[in-house]
């Protein structure tokens, strides 16, 4: 069944009445088992609460910190708290949590984009050109097991306050390990698809653009998947350490006040907002490499 | 009189020359294969028969002896000599006609030419059909059959083909054998096929090459002169059957040996 849904995904067929039908009950079935899933965890966790077990000031459970989301929402407005002389006539709370979201999502996307550009780019050039691998490849290599909380300091040396030292810690967490990735991709593309195209004649720039740069773009979009997360935590931790506003910056508001339930509340943003970054490109996946099935695609192979 | 399509004089082929890993995978090979002849080449795994394959396709270079084909020598890959791959090599991100015209997309030619180009190269392998496909929506003879379309729309004058059957049933490969010799006497072209059936070898080959266990050299050169299309079941071609077979036994226990000696020095 999944294999007629993989098919059924790509864009160019039609989809009859029936199969979107079908296609619509997986969903539904999907959808069902997750939502039974994060509610049996709350179940669990208000049951603690309602033993005496997990305390309220420390772990509220969800119907508290769920509870008052407009409450919540007014702690957002640090989104303008940094701005000298604008008080009083900043966002309303609700517009606070929206710009709080947006600025912390695109600096991931930022990060995430220039760190996948640049790594492709990198990554190739090393083994296009002899040079190339010589030049840059060791430092490459050195470079890429740092732990990107190391580049903190550097990233408000360079940057000062504002997106630029949260967009510059997520280039750097992702830069390496995926020059690292493209180039094993690289490596692994099939002898074969090489061999055919040399013997049509090929050049080696053609074989580059025409066959090694289609044959590991899948690859490519799984370990931008794989990072994605990856993302997400660098950049909370950039915007905890005061590098500006964002969701980093509600959470240690929520520590320096105090606050677990507006913890609790953020980590549930940010679950839902990492959730939805990774159906997005999985859907990307599904049109961009639409000659992967999407079996694949979703085990991430 | 006319350059033979492939030549080949006291070839030689030794990967990782000159370090500790040195292995002699072919010795002194000496072919003259005719325009428009099928030249099968028969022997145990690992004798050398798609290293010598590879040599005249110019995807690796030779380090003893002189390869030419058509009079020049082979110095590198070239449209006119196309090689078939024992596991397809279509490009999934391409359509079959694409894929088809690859070659022709690389020197430029225009998508209108192309698809014309590959209407015709995939008609004569059965698959106009399937001009739109994808190839992952085709079965793996559909797949063999576009490759072969592809080799053909570069108009080579020969066809290199590494054990392309290999991995097809039975049933297909019968099929797929029959297909491939319409192509061939249609094309003109010089076949080389490399295989270890000896079946396939009696249906398909003007000459066959027997090659002996490593490093490869050639044990002996049997012409077929059994009248097609072919009886498989004829007196000659059992005989015939029964004479390779005979010849790679040899070879077969020989590799047998040299590998029980290996693994207990």
């Amino acid at each position: 069944m999944s294999g007629g849904l993989a098919r059924s995904m790509a864009p160019p067929a039609p989809l009859l009445p029936g199969r979107r039908l079908a296609l619509l009950r997986g969903w539904g079935v999907r959808l069902g088992w997750s939502l039974l899933s994060v509610g049996l965890f709350a179940l669990l966790w208000e049951f603690l609460w309602l033993i005496g077990w997990a305390d309220q000031k420390l772990l509220p459970p969800p119907h508290i910190f769920l509870g008052n989301v407009a409450e919540q929402a007014r702690n957002f407005n640090t989104a303008q708290r940094w701005q000298i002389g604008n008080g009083g006539s900043g966002p309303t709370p609700w517009e606070a949590v929206g710009i709080t979201i947006l600025s912390s999502t695109a600096r991931v996307f930022a990060g995430l984009l220039l760190a996948g550009a640049a790594s492709i780019l990198v990554g190739v050039g090393i083994r296009y050109s002899r040079w190339a691998e010589r030049l840059v490849l060791p430092t490459v290599t050195l470079l890429a097991p740092v732990s990107p909380i190391a580049w903190l300091p550097v990233a408000i040396f360079l940057f000062g306050i504002g997106n630029g030292p949260a967009v510059f810690m997520v280039f750097i967490a992702l830069f390496f390990t995926m020059t690292i990735s493209t180039i094993a991709q690289i490596d692994a593309v099939d002898r074969n698809f090489i061999n055919v195209a040399r013997t049509m004649g090929a050049t080696k720039r053609q074989i580059y653009t025409r066959v090694v740069i289609p044959a590991i773009l899948p690859g490519l979009l799984v370990v931008l998947r794989l990072n994605l997360f990856g993302a997400w935590m660098v950049v909370l931790v950039a915007e905890a350490t005061g590098v500006g506003y964002g969701l980093g910056q509600v959470i240690m508001l929520a520590r320096n006040t105090f606050n677990p339930s507006l913890v609790f509340f953020t980590i549930a943003l940010i679950g839902l907002l990492g959730f939805g970054f990774d159906w997005l490109l999985r859907q990307l996946q599904a049109r961009l490499l639409y000659w992967i099935p999407e079996t694949k695609v979703i085990a991430g192979v | 009189m006319s350059d033979p399509a492939i030549l080949c004089q006291g070839l030689g082929k030794t990967w990782n020359a000159g370090t500790a890993r040195a292995h002699e995978a072919l010795r002194n090979i000496d072919l003259a294969v005719r325009p428009g002849e099928f030249v099968v080449l028969l022997g145990p795994s690992g004798c050398g028969k798609s290293s010598l394959l590879y040599l005249i396709a110019g995807l690796e270079q030779h380090n003893a002896g002189t390869l030419r084909a058509f009079g020049e020598a082979v110095t590198g890959p070239s449209p006119d000599r196309s090689l078939i791959f024992q596991q397809t090599s279509l490009f999934p991100w391409l359509t079959v006609w694409q894929n088809v015209t690859f070659g022709l997309s690389l020197r430029g030619d225009g998508a209108a030419q192309r698809r014309a180009v590959a209407r015709e190269a995939l008609s004569r392998v059965g698959l106009a059909d399937a001009m739109d496909k994808r190839p992952d929506e085709l079965s793996g003879g559909m797949r063999q059959r576009v490759a072969v379309a592809r080799a053909l729309a570069m108009r080579p004058r020969v066809l290199l083909m590494d054990e392309p059957f290999a991995a097809l049933d039975v049933q297909t490969r019968a099929k797929m054998q029959d297909f491939l010799l319409d192509v061939w006497h249609s094309s003109g072209a010089s076949v080389l096929f490399v295989t270890h059936g000896i079946d396939e070898a009696v249906a398909l080959a003007d000459r066959i090459v027997v090659f002996t266990a490593r490093p490869g050299r050639i044990k002996a050169i049997v012409p077929v002169d059994l009248p097609r299309p072919r009886d498989m079941f004829s007196r000659a071609a059992e005989a015939l059957r029964q004479q390779l077979s005979g010849l790679l036994r040899d070879e077969v226990d020989r590799a047998f040996a040299e590998q029980e000696a290996l693994a207990s020095a």
